[in-house]
């Protein structure tokens, strides 16, 4: 008992902290979707008229989840390999996966902006080449690009620490049952992952869901416009708080039920970080 | 008794430049209940790992049915083993990891659920199908290790030290399990133990190994009554080893005084060790005594009495029935068949002898034990 009370106190800045800087504002945010811009009354237009948003929502959640995917693809035997190094090559390699994240965020898009841009470096090659000069920015592959780039260290840590506990008996144990490499990884190794493939899956979809930066620099015209993108220009350009902080509910409510689908997915009650 | 089934030949074996294994060359015949016995880090666990595939020999051959083995990858062998502390999937329920190896061989459902359900009777957990194995107890999670190896029907089951993490009661009860399974499937079992009462009495063979070297292969009575050397004497069971001159044949002279015995093949006045159990060594009135000493303990241990008894600056430990009181001078009477005469060895004058002997000792060093890779 005493201790219970002992730590409840040492959380208290904590509590504090989450109080005056996220449930308040999420407050604020509730009171500016639910009233009208011009009058301050109660109303759920706001709400109510958000089904021409519908496509852009609709986009930003495939974008995100064909990035949360090829993060997975690409990031899994990156996790695979880093975890069956030795102990000091698995700490040199788990530090050149953090080193981009010591990037500025901003910087790692716009350096993609100078790859990628028409008279850019790869374009210049192009056309040195013979190939000629290809529409590389502003097109949804880029965008997709920058999202997997920016969020791929964020699927191979948490896989990473999954995948390095797997205890070597039960790999062991699965050849010693018959299992050849590829079976042994199918039916063991795979299935002992999962907590670290949800993991990682939802800690690339649900930055990626909310970005703007991303899409803003790298992509262009209509079909690379994200919901985030749209809630920065209600606020910014549009000038329409109230419209603005419906979208940001309903893409919270949106980023809730994909990650709450997503544990339900991997079933058991195996405690996923998010 | 029946055919040879696993020959291991000049068996070598080094990590790091360190030699694990020293030429090890062993037998195994089908249906044979072998046991590696020894003191941790004796290399037993690395012959067994040879034996499974998960190690490759730095030298020497490990043939299976006659034919090399040493490049045939685990899922290959017709070997199935029972891994210490069990490594049983996490993620399948009991039934699932018991139908492992079938599924992996594509065995028909029906089969699969016969094969699984009788071996689930057999390792009594019918019923037990569904239960997520961390929910089971030790025991239990053994006893599915145990069916999940055995329900594939190898020719060769190894066990890795299987009993280590159970109580003693339940280790008592599943040696005389594994030993009922044993002799029902005629399954050739490969056993890796320190425990030497459990090699006795689960054995056909019980194998000594210590420092990567085989000290003696050979029937549990006859390791028992004929150790080879200091440490195999000392290891299993408790022996008192004093040093000895074989005079001729069955003379043998120890503490100034001839000895009949029953070994011979020995050269004129060849140092020996001398072996005599505690509990053959009778106790006498002192007049009537071959020798004479004082009692300087005694422990009850249930069975018996503990009792140090100092013979000339020498404590030796005997095992008896009768209470001794502590000061009091006894005789002690050897028979000939109680004496056992042993060559000389390197291990000559590291054991045997009971100076420092206390009743912690023996827990001291079984807690020591527990801690083997």
């Amino acid at each position: 008992m005493k201790t219970r009370n002992k730590s409840a106190f040492l959380s208290l800045p904590y509590i504090i902290f989450m109080v005056v800087f996220t449930l308040i504002p999420l407050g604020v945010v509730a009171y500016y979707a639910l009233t009208d811009p011009s009058t301050g009354e109660f109303t759920l237009d706001n709400l109510m008229n958000l089904s021409e948003f519908l496509p852009v929502l609709g986009r930003s959640v495939l974008y995100s989840l064909i990035s949360a995917v090829i993060c997975l693809v690409l990031g899994y035997p990156v996790a695979y390999y880093i975890a069956h190094r030795g102990q000091v090559a698995q700490k040199i390699l788990y530090m050149l996966i953090m080193l981009p994240m010591c990037m500025s965020f901003l910087l790692r898009t716009l350096a993609w902006v100078g790859l990628l841009q028409d008279t850019g470096i790869i374009n210049n090659f192009l056309d040195w080449i013979g190939i000629g000069r290809l529409q590389l920015i502003r097109t949804p592959g880029a965008v997709v690009l920058g999202m997997v780039y920016n969020y791929l260290p964020y699927m191979i840590l948490p896989l990473y620490s999954i995948i390095v506990k797997i205890d070597n008996r039960l790999i062991e144990a699965a050849e010693d049952l018959g299992c050849t490499p590829a079976q042994t990884f199918l039916r063991v190794v795979l299935p002992l992952s999962v907590p670290g493939i949800l993991s990682g899956m939802t800690m690339v979809f649900v930055p990626a869901v909310s970005t703007f930066y991303i899409s803003q620099k790298l992509g262009g015209g209509q079909d690379t416009v994200m919901i985030g993108d749209l809630i920065e220009r209600q606020f910014k350009q549009a000038d329409n708080p109230n419209l603005g902080a419906a979208l940001s509910l309903v893409l919270m409510a949106l980023v809730f039920l994909c990650t709450g689908l997503m544990n339900r997915f991997g079933g058991d009650e195996e405690g996923v970080v998010v | 008794m029946s055919k040879e089934l696993i020959r291991l030949r000049d068996l070598t074996m080094e990590f790091d430049g360190e030699r694990i294994l020293d030429s090890i060359n062993l037998y195994i015949n089908d249906h044979e209940f072998l046991t590696l016995l020894g003191p941790s880090g004796c290399g037993k666990t690395t012959t067994l790992r040879i034996i499974g595939g998960f190690l490759t020999p730095t030298a020497g051959t490990v043939t299976f049915d006659g034919k090399c083995i040493n490049d045939v990858p685990p899922y290959d062998r017709q070997i199935n083993t029972v891994f210490q502390r069990y490594a049983l999937f996490p993620h399948l329920n009991v039934f699932d990891n018991i139908a492992f190896g079938l599924r992996v061989a594509k065995c028909p459902k029906e089969e699969i659920n016969e094969r699984v359900n009788r071996m689930l009777e057999i390792v009594s957990l019918k019923g037990y199908g569904h239960r997520n194995v961390a929910s089971l107890s030790g025991g239990q999670q053994q006893r599915v290790a145990i069916a999940r190896a055995l329900v594939n029907e190898p020719k060769v089951l190894l066990l890795d030290e299987p009993l280590a993490a159970l109580d003693l009661r339940l280790r008592k009860d599943m040696q005389n399990e594994l030993k009922r399974i044993q002799q029902a499937t005629g399954i050739t079992f490969v056993y890796v133990t320190h425990d030497q009462e459990e090699a006795l009495s689960m054995s056909d063979t019980v194998v000594v190994m210590d420092k990567g070297r085989i000290q003696q292969i050979g029937k549990p009575e006859d390791i028992y009554n004929e150790p080879k050397n200091a440490f195999v004497a000392d290891f299993i069971g408790e022996s008192n080893i004093l040093d000895g001159t074989m005079l001729a044949d069955y003379k043998v002279k120890f503490f100034g005084r001839t000895f009949e015995c029953v070994d011979k093949g020995f050269a004129p006045n060849e140092p020996v060790d001398v072996v005599i159990r505690p509990e053959d060594i009778d106790i006498v009135a002192p007049e009537q005594g071959h020798l004479v000493g004082t009692v300087t303990s005694i422990t009850f241990k249930g069975l018996n009495y503990d009792i140090i008894v100092e013979f000339k600056g020498f404590k030796w430990l005997i095992q008896t029935t009768d209470y001794c009181a502590e000061g009091s001078t006894i005789g002690i009477r050897l028979n000939p068949e109680d004496i056992h005469i042993m060559r000389k060895s390197e291990y000559s004058g590291m054991f045997g002898d009971y100076s420092s002997y206390s009743a912690e000792y023996d827990e001291l060093t079984e807690d020591a034990d527990e801690d083997e890779e």
